[in-house]
């Protein structure tokens, strides 16, 4: 059994400690809001903190992570910095069909964690492990922007 | 367009979504989605049912919610909230407070009009849907207004509605509809409803917020993939690497060691292993040892697709337009002559190829994001040998579409593992999987040719080459050697010439399959004509702005959108060294844009995409905000096509496999994008597929104006650019 603190939770999962937490998540405690998207961090879908930093959950093996708290989509929105990003995001309709969205807000997240006022380079830099076929990128610009003004 | 010939090839094409069909239709009705589904029994009978369901499309209960039931399938295009809109405005109901609910699978009450069937694509939702929708809410409408006229024995006429209320001024009463459902309902709806005037509209014409959306942000939607249905197992494949190839010998002995590991299940030309979670069946697909026998295909090449299809084009096609002496035309004159060729491109939807399904000796359910409702239903139906409605399909939001779930090959391989299964099995691919054993879009060639005379182009002929998609996919519709959608926007290409000459040579690529892709057709026409054009332009010295304005007068609303992006893009004002603007311009799925794309390139070739703006008449505007998004997403998706896309062949398989090699616009390479819509008073237009024609032709005129080196393949090949390689 490993012991992993989810969402403020302290989870007992019987998986081996070289599965990836993304299939944790999903398949084992049914926290679908994470994505699969590629299974070799290329994509960005299934980005998840790790002690607030933005993480790939499907290359990241369960064994490896200890008790540092992990943060998924389902409970960003707790944190005021998720409330914040969720709520541009709505603003400015940035999503479309929103399977990337998961991982494109963890990563935004923990962008305005880290650096509260970024310029475009800043957002190019933390932004860019994130693919959106839909291509809402202009608006994931604008919406990291709005999201970073003082409320 | 697509729409006219289609009508013709298929039988009862025009099929009205009436109340009449509504009633025909109910009892094949099925599905757990129609859980409270009211199905009313006889258009005579007054007052009893607790719900007032004038049609297929809208459902009222005495408690006042209004349930609006979606034909077509959301995958992030907006629809559920344009449908939405549409309805609420001419029923006049109150639009925060509706309720949708997708369709479940049913031809006869949900068939998109243009193709006879349950299709979301070619853009046509609302061109489709916007007449039918809003005769259907008005008629409900009016059948509300009757009720009320009869309970305060007034004249309809003098009854006005709002906010889901019947309201008469004279007297100043009011009801809401929730009070006028038990009489509404007995009433017989109008044949012809008063439609509004659209100066009258509420809701259409408004950026509202999208109803799809609030829950994708917070992790709650549940896409096909997310499906969790108690007991539920999982599942990967992996199928013969060669297409055509099958499965020979399996050694699964290794696979069934490891932890997790439940079942390897083996078919034809596939091998699933079904686990405790996809992990497991991740690792136990990578354990079998797997011998294929890879069948005729194993050599084929790139090379050996390109050969076939530059031979096959020299032959004469089929004939799809022909107007004056093309050949005459062509004898006289400066002829200028070009050849356009397109690659496979694979779809790559965020969310894989996946599908939950649950087999029974007696019953099957099957959970899954998909284009084509009605066509999962009839693929599970015939793999289990039930009758249609012993399949319940469950229709969820789509992690992205762009034509590749208008295929029914991954529900029919999920329901083949499922019979073997005990127990609900969700079968997710890997991305792998997911590029490897897609349903490509065709590799195109297009043979150009063109006279000049006086600066003006007297002759055209245009040959396209391609596989036919539609032969396969809708055959009724493949007639007299013709595949519509290879030919649209050619056939009917927006430039005044006077000999034009268009044809279609139907050329399979060996096994590769071929289905739709976002921009479908259009797509490879718009590319090839627009580069043409260009090529023409700068041969005869004129600017590429004015060379096609002069062409376009009998397409003023064309001629209207160029030089709105003209002038927005500031055409003609100086630029640094290697950077150029290229324009190109479409009357395609409905829509009259314009697009100005602005791109730098330095000495090694590597292109920096700066502007992209599109001018865009599409006719009567339902949701703003949600046509903007549309053409943002599409040029992002055409500018990746242009850059980067490319699907190769190697010993008959796929040698890409992940976003690593099969590369995606990233947010760090986007341009600004600027849209400016065009108020328009004409039928609405088809938007989602737009940008994504729009695009390639864009940048490859603004890479020739930034290079002088003319692009005539894609994707863009930087060695060409830097001038390592000619072009």
């Amino acid at each position: 059994m490993i012991n992993l603190r989810i969402n403020g939770e302290l989870k007992s999962v019987d998986a081996p400690a070289d599965m990836p937490l993304l299939w944790v998540l999903r398949d084992v405690l049914g926290l679908t809001g994470t994505k699969f998207g590629c299974g070799i961090a290329q994509c960005g879908a299934c980005t998840v903190h790790v002690d607030g930093s933005a993480v790939r959950s499907c290359v990241l093996p369960i064994g490896s992570i200890g008790d540092r708290p992990i943060t998924t989509i389902e409970a960003v929105g707790m944190t005021p910095g998720g409330a914040r990003v969720q709520k541009a995001w709505l603003d400015l309709e940035v999503v479309q069909c929103g399977y990337c969205q998961s991982g494109q807000i963890m990563s935004a997240t923990a962008l305005l964690r880290a650096t509260p006022h970024p310029n475009d380079a800043d957002i190019d830099a933390a932004m860019a492990g994130n693919i959106c076929r839909c291509g809402t990128y202009v608006r994931i610009r604008e919406a990291i922007k709005r999201a970073a003004q003082p409320v | 367009m697509i729409d006219p010939a289609a009508r013709q090839a298929i039988p009862d094409l025009d099929h009205a979504v009436t109340r009449r069909a509504f009633l025909g239709a109910g009892l094949g009705v099925s599905g757990a989605l129609l859980v409270g589904f009211y199905v009313p029994t006889s258009g005579a009978s007054s007052g009893g049912s607790a719900v007032f369901a004038p049609n297929a499309f809208i459902r009222i209960d005495r408690h006042g919610k209004i349930v609006l039931i979606m034909p077509q399938v959301e995958m992030g295009q907006g629809i559920y909230t344009a449908v939405a809109m549409i309805l609420a405005e001419e029923l006049d109901a109150a639009f925060d407070q509706v309720t949708l609910e997708a369709a479940p699978p049913n031809d006869k009450l949900y068939a998109n009009p243009t193709f006879g069937i349950q299709v979301t694509g070619n853009s046509n939702s609302i061109r489709a849907f916007w007449m039918p929708l809003r005769k259907a809410a008005a008629g409900a409408r009016a059948m509300l207004v009757q009720a009320a006229s009869q309970i305060w024995k007034v004249d309809p006429g003098s009854i006005r509605t709002d906010s889901s209320t019947a309201i008469h001024d004279a007297s100043g009463r009011h009801l809401g509809y929730a009070a006028l459902v038990d009489r509404a309902d007995g009433l017989t709806p109008p044949k012809d409803p008063m439609l509004k005037d659209p100066k009258d509209f509420k809701l259409v014409g408004k950026p509202l917020k999208r109803l799809d959306t609030p829950e994708k942000v917070n992790g709650k939607v549940v896409y096909g993939i997310d499906v969790m249905p108690p007991g539920v197992k999982f599942a990967t494949i992996a199928a013969c690497p060669v297409f055509g190839g099958k499965v020979g010998h399996v050694d699964d002995s290794k696979a069934k060691t490891l932890p997790g590991v439940q079942q390897v299940v083996q078919f034809d030309d596939f091998v699933a292993v079904v686990g405790d979670h996809m992990w497991a069946a991740k690792q136990g697909i990578a354990a079998l040892d797997i011998t294929w026998n890879e069948g005729n295909n194993a050599a084929i090449s790139s090379a050996d697709v390109w050969k076939k299809i530059r031979i096959a084009s020299e032959r004469e096609g089929a004939v799809a337009n022909n107007v004056g002496d093309t050949a005459k035309g062509l004898s006289e004159g400066e002829l200028h002559e070009a050849i356009y060729e397109l690659p496979f491109l694979a779809h790559a939807t965020m969310e894989p190829m996946n599908c939950t399904a649950h087999v029974t000796p007696t019953s099957c359910e099957v959970w899954v994001g998909i284009q084509v409702l009605s066509r999962a239903q009839a693929v599970a139906a015939k793999v289990t040998g039930l009758p249609p409605d012993k399949v319940t399909v469950h229709n969820h939001l789509i992690g992205g579409g762009f034509g590749r779930r208008l295929e029914t090959d991954f529900v029919e391989k999920a329901v083949l593992i499922a019979k073997q299964v005990d127990g609900p099995v969700k079968v997710v691919w890997t991305r792998e999987e997911d590029i490897q054993h897609d349903i490509y879009r065709p590799v195109y060639l297009d043979r150009l040719s063109a006279s000049m005379a006086n600066g003006r182009i007297t002759a055209w002929k245009h040959r396209i080459t391609g596989s036919s998609i539609i032969a396969r996919w809708l055959p009724p519709a493949f007639q007299k050697g013709i595949d519509i959608d290879a030919i649209d926007s050619a056939a009917d290409m927006p430039y005044d010439i006077a000999n034009l000459r268009v044809e279609y040579v139907r050329d399979e690529p060996f096994a590769v399959p071929t289905g739709f892709w976002r921009g479908v057709g259009p797509n490879n026409n718009v590319f090839a004509i627009e580069s043409f054009i260009d090529e023409l332009a700068r041969k005869v010295n004129k600017d590429p702005v004015a060379f096609r304005r002069d062409l376009l007068d009998k397409t003023p609303r064309l001629r209207a959108a160029l030089e709105l992006a003209a002038d927005k893009a500031g055409w003609g004002r100086p630029l640094p060294p290697r950077t150029g603007r290229g324009v190109a311009v479409q009357a395609a799925f409905g829509s009259f844009i314009a697009t100005v794309a602005q791109a730098q390139v330095d000495e090694h070739g590597e292109v920096r995409v700066q502007r992209v703006i599109s001018a865009v008449d599409t006719g009567i505007v339902v949701n703003p905000d949600t046509v903007i998004a549309q053409l943002q997403g599409g040029l992002t998706f055409g500018l990746t096509a242009a850059l980067y896309g490319n699907i190769d062949i190697e010993r008959g398989r796929v040698r890409q496999s992940n976003f690593h090699d099969y590369r995606m616009l990233r947010i760090n390479e986007m341009p600004q994008i600027e849209v400016h819509l065009i108020k328009s008073g004409e039928v609405p237009g088809g938007i989602g597929e737009t940008g994504t024609t729009a695009a390639p032709p864009a940048l490859g005129n603004a890479l020739f104006a930034a290079t002088g080196i003319r692009l005539r393949r894609l994707p863009v090949d930087r060695a060409v650019l830097s001038g390592r390689k000619p072009a």
